[in-house]
């Protein structure tokens, strides 16, 4: 049973959530070597500053919106009386995130 | 008259599909196609249905690749280029052609304590419940539930969990853990929490999307979440 | 696991994604101001260095995606490489120290 909006939005959040958890360590690592020393930090911010890297950190922002949304998604299922609206809220929950993958990409760009 | 080419499942797990044509009719529905294989084309032919009407549930059958009741289904609805594609349900073991074994899904309904237990005898007076009161309300929502398994069949943690209770036995946990009269709630909600219960639900909403009464046992499971969360926090778990 | 556990860890689950909810949202704000123009360890650090209310913001967030990661991907283990029973939890308790660990690490690396 799948393509109806339930379960894309299940499979993006579930997909997001693995991805965001394997990105996490690398992230930590990062800030962590603020430790050794901005130098050390600026050392890795050059590195970012690629731009494959740069769209890669876009992918990260926006599978983290995503995986926002979702979330919301399934607060709001679990814990508020519905009925009707469950798909205007997976639509709801596709909008935010692309609206945050936007606003990223264009500060990006400044 | 037009024709109607179908293709029926025939056997049991092994099996293949078998072509048939069916004349076309006015108003036809899903049912009448298989009724009239059965009594014009090939009387080997098995499948269940009893009241024709929606109510008992029996008819319920993969249409076009989709769990649906057949007898409420009309052939317009479904066919694509005057095709159909008639198998036995999804998640239960086949039996003979269009017929699948509810054992599972029934045994499950009794594994999630989904029969009623009161503590009144006939010299008590009736229990007075509110029509418009939250849990009278929260019973009403799933209580036209018709046990035709097209939710079961739909759910892909039943697919990937053979032990989940599915959609169908935990709504009626649902509804009888809002009946005030009932006084197992404590034992039910033991019964069907956990990861082959109500938490193992990913609020996919197959069950909601197919429901043929339009019932939404996500909510059901949402409250029996709710609910055991609850009665964790209070230590009657 | 039991009723019991089962419960538990979706509470956790609910409770913690309620936190992340708030911290994702001043997270996406912060990223999405602080990227224009570039990053430079300067600019971040200027904005956390000695600042405790950072340092008790990201110190709650690291604690909530502690919790929330391992049990998020519990089910995923269970579900699509059919790994059960105590070793993965063994993993994921493992897991949440892990990203409890590096997180904190970072954290304070920024503030001081």
């Amino acid at each position: 049973m799948k393509g109806h909006p339930g379960y894309w939005a299940f499979l993006v959040h579930r997909v997001s959530g693995v991805l965001l958890t394997l990105f996490l360590p690398a992230h930590f690592i990062a800030l962590g070597s603020a430790l050794e020393g901005a130098a050390a930090l600026d050392g890795f911010l050059a590195w970012t500053a690629l731009p494959a890297v740069k769209f890669a950190e876009w992918g990260i922002v926006v599978l983290l919106a995503a995986h926002l949304a979702g979330g919301l998604r399934v607060l709001l299922l679990e814990f508020l009386p519905w009925r009707d609206w469950q798909k205007t809220l997976a639509a709801l929950a596709a909008a935010a995130s692309l609206g945050v993958g936007l606003a990223f990409a264009l500060a990006l760009a400044v | 008259m037009d024709a109607l080419r179908v293709r029926v499942w025939r056997g049991a797990a092994e099996g293949a599909f078998q072509a048939f044509e069916v004349p076309r009719q006015a108003s036809q529905t899903v049912l009448d196609v298989v009724t009239t294989i059965q009594r014009v084309l090939d009387p080997s032919l098995a499948y269940r249905f009893a009241c024709r009407v929606g109510m008992c549930g029996s008819c319920a059958m993969t249409v076009n690749g989709v769990a649906r009741w057949t007898c409420r289904t009309h052939v317009d609805q479904v066919a694509r280029d005057g095709q159909l594609e008639i198998a036995p349900l999804r998640n239960l073991p086949v039996i003979r052609d269009l017929v699948a074994d509810m054992s599972p899904f029934f045994d499950k309904w009794a594994r999630a304590e989904g029969r009623f237990r009161g503590a009144r005898t006939r010299h008590d007076d009736f229990e007075r419940i509110a029509p418009q009161s939250a849990p009278r309300r929260a019973v009403d929502a799933g209580i036209e539930c018709i046990g035709c398994a097209v939710c079961y069949a739909s759910c892909d943690v039943v697919a990937q969990n053979p032990e989940y209770l599915g959609p169908a036995a935990l709504n009626r946990a649902w509804t009888l853990h809002n009946d005030l009269r009932d006084v197992a709630r404590r034992e039910r909600l033991r019964a069907v929490a956990g990861d082959a219960g109500c938490h193992a639900c990913h609020t996919q909403m197959g069950c909601t999307e197919r429901c043929p009464k339009q019932l939404t046992p996500t909510a059901s499971i949402a409250g029996l979440k709710r609910a055991a969360a609850k009665a964790w926090l209070a230590g009657e778990l | 696991m039991s009723a019991r556990g089962e419960t538990l860890l979706w509470l956790a689950q609910r409770a913690s994604a309620a936190v992340l909810a708030l911290c994702v949202t001043v997270h996406l704000a912060t990223m999405v101001y602080a990227i224009q123009g570039g990053l430079s360890a300067a600019e971040i650090l200027g904005r956390t260095r000695g600042h405790w209310g950072w340092l008790a913001f990201y110190a709650t967030f690291v604690a909530a995606v502690a919790v929330h990661a391992p049990i998020g991907l519990r089910p995923v283990l269970g579900e699509w490489l059919g790994w059960r029973g105590a070793s993965r939890d063994v993993v994921l308790a493992a897991l949440a120290l892990v990203l409890g660990g590096l997180g904190m690490r970072a954290v304070l690396g920024v503030f001081g």
